[in-house]
């Protein structure tokens, strides 16, 4: 079965209401202002509108309301809507949530979601166009998700709201509404915490995840009409980081291409980059290159935003460049 | 001596008790870190606590002692706690700032000013979807000063969720305040409860030094928060405690003496003025005055306090550090990984 991202996301809202009466939806604006896909929550507004909050434009104490019903028993999404606002609520996310299975010596727990629709999505400007995994990735206790696929929107969701028992940020990118995958209700879902090898291949690693796995993939299809063939790996998620299959990629293929929409300095790819130097530096036949967004603010001006962005042909560019071509 | 008489004077005994064990222990040296003791709002915690079911969720600050104990904590797993060492409630990881005890519902203790507003009313709204149990949330009228007391006031009342807000306003009047003091509200407002009346938020002020006033005041508004009224906001006026000062607290005059209900005086001017407003000795009196109860009768519930706290600073002491690789365990709690 073929389904889109955004019909991911909304199935497995959909069915996660539907399995556990304490999945509540704290804000629901999950798509954004994209109003074909909105019409896909129609369903879960039709069911369980009961269970969808009115909310006060509140950040911080939104986030912090489904931390609180989470410890005591609810099983909430909190919808922060444009990934930068999650700044608003970062007392509550960073000080509150992630640390509080930890302070309490493993008492309490809160299986919160805080959904991010993040990125740069076109002419968003610097203030609305923020992808936080990397900033995230720096607070012990909390799990963040990084879907780059439909498969991986529906289950990653679908397991946060059902199964997670640790806060997570759902971190969501507008870009990535539209792209299709195939989706086998009947097969097991990739454990979290083991990235995706998305396309096999033997001369190079494209370590990607979120927004950049269309990108890498794309990029993958033009290097193999050149005779290339690259390894795509979908982290899916940045914490838990699949270490060991990105270690396993590069070993095979011998050279890495870190892509990724966070910027460079301290970024996630900085991380897989410090890995592959720690504990793969033997299997590189090149230098990593990092394809990730330069450190500066993001611009408004189409033509700007364009320059910053990690697209499929600066990707296709640093994989010959390893490839010393 | 009625049980109830018995019961709160042993409770608010306990609290100041356990204080005078910290800033005892911090003295010699056992108890490392900054840390806050609830000296003078014992009457506080203790009638609130009163007015509260098993199913009630409380949270607290960085000030958490006081309404743990009149909650029914371990002052032994609560001391060993604080002083870092396994046996207590979090085994060494929260020391005093972050103190919580789960089974009594108190999941976390937050140690940022306002920090636990919002997670208190995300509890009442489980409250309120589980159709048991109300929330409390306790915090100091720095607690106003913050943007997250007025985004939780205006959650709680759009959700219309099962919460009581208890400010208790220990800050020292602007007109006692010495040039260079440090001073805990700047808030400019007369009253604290009519910030929240102009979100149609009922709010009412009691005085923190009357134990029987608050019995009667948290008993009706928890009766009406329990019964679907939604929101409400009591200023707990409280008189600030000489020994409570910006940086480590101190003991003025020592440990507090029952003498000092019966004519005696500590040997420190500032106590002797407060006494007058300390909530343990003016109950005291007021009981003694009625005939409630006798110093025979104080003598003995006091010495079981402090027979207990003995054992409970004992229990602390004996208790070892945690071992290092403990560091390393509850950042995630376990679950199952896939659907």
């Amino acid at each position: 079965m073929k389904i889109t991202f955004a019909e991911g996301l909304a199935q497995a809202i959909y069915e996660a209401m539907a399995a556990d009466s304490r999945v509540v939806l704290i804000g629901s604006s999950f798509m954004g202002l994209n109003m074909t896909a909105r019409k896909l929550m129609e369903p879960a507004v039709r069911d369980y509108s009961d269970r969808m909050l009115v909310t006060p434009i509140s950040e911080l104490a939104l986030a912090g309301a489904g931390i609180g019903a989470a410890m005591c028993g609810q099983r909430p999404v909190v919808d922060l809507g444009t990934g930068s606002f999650i700044f608003q609520a970062f007392a509550q996310v960073v000080n509150e949530a992630a640390n509080i299975h930890y302070m309490s010596g493993g008492q309490s727990k809160a299986p919160v979601t805080f959904y991010c629709l993040a990125g740069m999505r076109g002419m968003g400007a610097a203030q609305h166009s923020h992808r936080t995994q990397a900033m995230l990735g720096q607070v012990p206790g909390l799990q963040i998700l990084t879907p780059g696929g439909a498969d991986d929107a529906y289950q990653l969701m679908k397991w946060s709201l059902l199964k997670s028992q640790n806060p997570t940020v759902f971190i969501c990118h507008s870009l990535l509404f539209t792209e299709t995958s195939e989706l086998d209700p009947n097969e097991p879902m990739l454990p979290v915490g083991r990235a995706r090898i998305r396309r096999q291949g033997s001369d190079v690693s494209i370590i990607a995840s979120s927004i950049t796995v269309p990108r890498a993939m794309a990029a993958a299809e033009l290097l193999e009409k050149q005779g290339i063939f690259a390894e795509v790996v979908d982290l899916r998620t940045v914490v838990p980081l699949d270490r060991e299959t990105i270690l396993k990629s590069v070993a095979k293929t011998g050279r890495a291409v870190i892509a990724d929409e966070c910027h460079k300095s301290f970024g996630v790819a900085a991380e897989i980059a410090a890995t592959l130097a720690e504990d793969g530096l033997s299997f590189l036949k090149a230098p990593v290159r990092r394809v990730v967004v330069p450190d500066v603010p993001i611009p408004f001006s189409q033509s700007l935003e364009e320059e910053l962005t990690v697209s499929t042909e600066k990707i296709v560019a640093a994989a010959l460049q390893v490839l010393g071509r | 001596m009625s049980a109830n008489v018995s019961s709160n004077l042993a409770a608010m005994l306990k609290i100041r008790r356990f204080e005078e064990q910290c800033i005892a222990m911090a003295r010699a040296g056992k108890l490392p870190g900054h840390y806050h003791v609830y000296i003078g709002q014992e009457a506080t915690a203790v009638a609130a606590c009163a007015a509260l079911k098993p199913e009630d969720f409380l949270f607290s600050t960085w000030r958490n002692h006081g309404h743990l104990l009149a909650r029914g904590a371990s002052p032994g797993k609560m001391l060993a706690e604080i002083l870092g060492r396994s046996g207590g409630y979090a085994g060494g990881k929260s020391g005093t700032l972050h103190l919580s005890a789960n089974d009594l519902g108190m999941p976390t203790t937050s140690a940022l000013v306002g920090g636990s507003l919002p997670l208190a009313t995300g509890a009442a709204l489980a409250c309120k979807r589980q159709g048991k149990g109300i929330a409390v949330a306790f915090f100091g009228d720095a607690g106003l000063e913050e943007g997250a007391f007025y985004e939780s006031m205006i959650i709680a009342q759009v959700w219309q969720v099962p919460i009581l807000f208890v400010c208790e306003n220990n800050s020292i009047p602007p007109k006692d305040r010495k040039r260079g003091q440090y001073t805990s509200s700047t808030l400019p407002a007369q009253r604290l409860g009519d910030v929240t009346q102009s979100l149609q938020i009922p709010s009412e002020a009691v005085d923190g030094t009357d134990l029987t006033a608050m019995e009667e005041c948290f008993k009706r508004l928890t009766a009406e928060v329990r019964n679907g009224g939604g929101p409400r906001f009591v200023e707990v006026c409280c008189s600030r405690w000489p020994g409570n000062i910006m940086t480590w607290p101190e003991l003025p005059g020592g440990d507090w003496q029952i003498d000092w209900a019966f004519g005696g005086k500590p040997d420190v001017d500032a106590m002797v003025a407060w006494l007058s407003s300390d909530p343990l000795s003016l109950y005291l009196k007021k009981q003694l005055a009625a005939g409630a109860l006798d110093r025979t009768q104080i003598e003995a519930i006091d010495a079981a306090v402090k027979k207990e706290m003995t054992g409970a600073a004992q229990f602390a002491l004996d208790s070892a550090f945690p071992e290092a690789s403990e560091a390393y365990r509850h950042v995630f709690a376990a679950q199952e990984s896939a659907l």
